[in-house]
């Protein structure tokens, strides 16, 4: 892009998806386009079974390099950058030295079960939904506040150091802004509310940090960042592109809903990767969910008020076609499952409830394990196919269901990005059982696009949501055409095929919900998330 | 692919293309098809007629499948997963009609006729209806004729069934589509002013595979009115915007 004296050169804005494998950058703009990329992937470290690691100095060298990269694809001087914005892998947790800049230790990611025996311990005392009414969450080994814990009794003397004040804590998110604003000269210690909302440190209504949960997680509140809006001027940057303003953070599923602009209550995003996510934006209060989908908040623009959201995690979903792929050796390719199962008209009567490790919302069994149903000697490959794209879309429809359940209000159109989303047939199958419009948008790197808005608005760069929305471009639409009685009947085979899934695994203990009834806890979360072997991103399968 | 050997890719497109149907090919017709040079080509040819892969007629100098190679497994021209190419293709569809604000088809030649295999809707907020898994004639629309130009086979099957016209503006006679054609092959582009629909315009160009096969085809299209310039011609920025992004899927595709 050549600049003419005349006219003022393109200005843009940079946005990070530090994700768990990756970190990128893409640079997009006035007009919400991508204009340029740059990615690095990062080492993953197991040191035993069970543990997850990434080394945060390699993470925030490889932001530093993308930054680079991406804004000399352009040609863009630092001055063309109006504000950077940082979307990142939830609940990471990262402890640093203040003085020296150097992590104690590797990043413990969000996969990690190390935490397994300290999560008990505490659920012992009040079961795992203890801390529910204050966080929303239940305890799991996913979420920070017990890492923090565990890596603080790991070192010894590290506890005292921390209560001294000469230990800093931060999921990704905090250690880049801290870094990109001087680090040790006068780096800005700040987390934003969507991040925090994963910690099960913050208090859900007020947004603070919980001096009730921190001493019941033993989390020392010296050591914890300030907690600010998704959407606001941190700091600006002291390296890469000094001067330029960081201007918004968020976990990286807040940052796809407000990419695929869902800033109404009721507005639905789904992620399809190996696993997925569901996120609906519920409005400005928060709703604790009772049908297995959890509270989050969704995102604070400055100083207004926030939106809160409810997700729903499937575990597996484009995994099953790498499954169907790898382990079964019916297909070459993950997109050539959409040629297989058009082979055949319908599923047969056939059902593949991919229970592998357990099911996740909205039911929350751990004792649930993968199955076949309705086999008969009619069943061809092309049968198995068309099933297993038919678990994604179901499993699709039961956390949408518990999200309507639980919200009140209707979803009327699920916006949807992942790799995924190139598979005709499985997007027709989701809008025919949610019986609502499916729509892909134009820029399929939502994160991306999501952090960048936020980064954008704080800066004036956007003006407002409502002008966001005419960025928002429809490049495909799926409409709901399987007559309404058809869609009824195969619901209730689904759900007796979840039915045959439950209590199979002897070893897991089964869900909060069998025969108690209490409400659908999300207790074994923990459990379920035990065996689940890739992060549940979007991404080709 | 690491250490794939190119001049046995280019031999198998050859294969291929000799497989796709029952008209023997004139030497010229192969490289044309692939876009290789005549001497790549023959040397390509002759050997392939030596190990018995592909046969010469005597008479007419044209050459054919080898009768052996039948026989050692049933060939098809569709090698190329249609899903697996939309998954290809997505984000490149979808940076070309954020681009050109226009709708983005792509196409594969199935029996004669042009299947939709992708489609990215025009970005302007307007109501509009996924073509994809919809077929289209061949020889009225610019992704047909794309494909068309570089697969003398099918050219034969369009012909066999008769150049049905849709509009008054559609090719009715073999030679005007050789003509047309023979315009595709050395411009890379084909156009379509109104020979589909009643003042609809559209440009498409190739994708090629491995060995230079033509697999699949990429093109806008809109209202005349604001598709094409005062000449009537499709605007000369889509024209470069569409044989920009074919390039870069042809390039993926074969890398």
């Amino acid at each position: 892009m050549s600049a003419r004296v005349s006219r003022p050169l393109p200005r843009y804005v940079a946005a990070l998806d530090q994700g768990t494998t990756s970190t990128r950058c893409i640079l997009f703009d006035h007009a919400g386009r991508l204009a340029a990329v740059a990615q690095r992937e990062h080492r993953q470290h197991f040191p035993r079974p069970g543990w997850v690691e990434h080394d945060a100095n390699e993470i925030w060298r490889n932001v530093q390099r993308v930054l680079a990269e991406a804004v000399a694809g352009v040609g863009a001087s630092t001055a063309q950058v109006a504000a950077l914005g940082i979307a990142n892998q939830r609940e990471t947790t990262v402890l640093w030295d203040p003085e020296t800049g150097k992590p104690f230790g590797h990043a413990v990611v969000w996969q990690d079960l190390r935490t397994e025996r300290l999560v008990e311990e505490l659920a012992a005392d009040g079961g795992h939904d203890r801390f529910r009414d204050v966080c929303g969450l239940p305890l799991t080994t996913y979420f920070s506040a017990p890492r923090i814990s565990w890596l603080l009794d790991a070192s010894p003397g590290l506890r005292a150091r921390a209560e001294a004040g000469g230990v800093l804590f931060g999921t990704i998110e905090t250690w880049l802004v801290w870094n990109l604003t001087g680090g040790t000269e006068g780096g800005v210690h700040v987390t934003d509310v969507t991040n925090a909302s994963r910690t099960m440190l913050m208090d859900l209504h007020t947004l603070r940090w919980s001096p009730e949960l921190c001493s019941a997680m033993d989390v020392p509140m010296a050591i914890l960042p300030e907690i600010r809006s998704s959407s606001e001027v941190y700091g600006e940057m002291t390296t890469v592109l000094p001067g330029v303003p960081i201007a918004a953070a968020m976990g990286d599923q807040q940052a796809a809903l407000f990419g695929q602009t869902c800033f109404a209550p009721g507005e639905a995003k789904c992620t399809y990767g190996t696993g997925s996510f569901v996120l609906m934006n519920t409005g400005p209060t928060p709703i604790l969910g009772k049908q297995g989908t959890l509270p989050t908040v969704a995102y604070r623009i400055g100083d207004a008020p926030a939106a809160y959201a409810l997700e729903g995690a499937i575990a597996v979903t484009g995994s099953l076609v790498q499954w169907f792929r790898d382990n079964l050796g019916m297909i070459s390719t993950a997109p050539e499952i959409e040629g297989l199962a058009l082979t055949v008209p319908d599923n047969g009567g056939c059902y593949i409830v991919p229970a592998f490790s357990g099911l996740f919302a909205p039911h929350w069994r751990p004792d649930a394990r993968g199955v076949i149903v309705g086999l008969t000697s009619f069943i061809t490959r092309g049968h198995l196919a068309r099933a297993v794209l038919e678990a994604a879309a179901w499993q699709t429809r039961d956390v949408v269901d518990a999200m309507d359940a639980d919200s009140g209000l209707r979803l009327r159109s699920l916006k949807v990005d992942g790799g995924m989303t190139s598979n005709n047939l499985l997007m027709q199958m989701v809008a025919d059982v949610l019986g609502v419009p499916v729509v892909r948008p134009m820029v399929s790197e939502t994160v991306s696009l999501g952090v960048a808005y936020a980064a954008g608005l704080a800066v004036g760069y956007w003006p407002d949501l409502e002008g966001l929305r005419h960025h928002w471009h429809t490049a495909s639409e799926w409409l709901p055409t399987m007559p309404a009685d058809r869609v009824a009947r195969e619901h209730e085979d689904w759900t007796r095929a979840v039915q045959h899934s439950l209590g199979w695994s002897r070893d897991a203990p089964a869900g909060g919900t069998t025969g108690s009834g209490r409400a659908a806890g999300a207790g074994p979360l923990n459990r379920a998330g035990r065996a689940t072997p890739r992060p549940p991103r979007a991404g080709t399968p | 692919m690491p250490g794939s050997i190119q001049s046995i890719e280019r031999g198998a497109a050859v294969l291929r293309l000799l497989a796709a149907g029952p008209r023997h090919l004139t030497l010229n017709e192969v490289a044309g098809s692939l876009g290789l040079a005549k001497g790549t080509v023959h040397g390509i040819l002759r050997t392939l007629v030596d190990v018995g892969f592909a046969e010469q007629d005597p008479s007419s100098t044209r050459y054919r499948i080898g009768a052996e190679l039948t026989s050692l497994a049933s060939l098809s021209a569709h090698h190329l997963d249609a899903h697996t190419l939309r998954s290809h293709v997505t984000n490149w569809a979808d940076t070309l009609a954020a681009r050109s604000n226009e709708s983005v088809r792509v196409g594969m030649l199935v029996d004669g006729r042009v299947e939709v295999v992708h489609h990215v809707f025009r970005p302007d907020g307007s109501s509009q209806t996924l073509a994809t898994g919809q077929t289209l004639p061949a020889h009225t629309t610019a992704l047909g004729k794309a494909m068309l130009a570089f697969h003398p086979s099918a050219v034969e099957r369009v012909l066999a069934h008769g150049l049905t016209p849709s509009t008054r503006c559609s090719t009715t006679t073999a030679d005007d589509l050789h003509r047309l054609l023979r315009t595709v092959r050395a411009t890379g582009v084909a156009l379509e002013v109104q020979e589909e629909c009643a003042d609809v315009a559209g440009v498409a160009a190739p994708i090629r595979g491995r060995g230079g096969l033509v697999v699949a085809a990429v093109g806008l299209s809109g209202p005349v009115v604001r598709f094409c310039d005062g000449s009537g011609s499709p605007h000369a920025r889509l024209v470069s915007q569409v044989v920009e992004v074919a390039a870069t899927l042809s390039r993926k595709l074969q890398a």
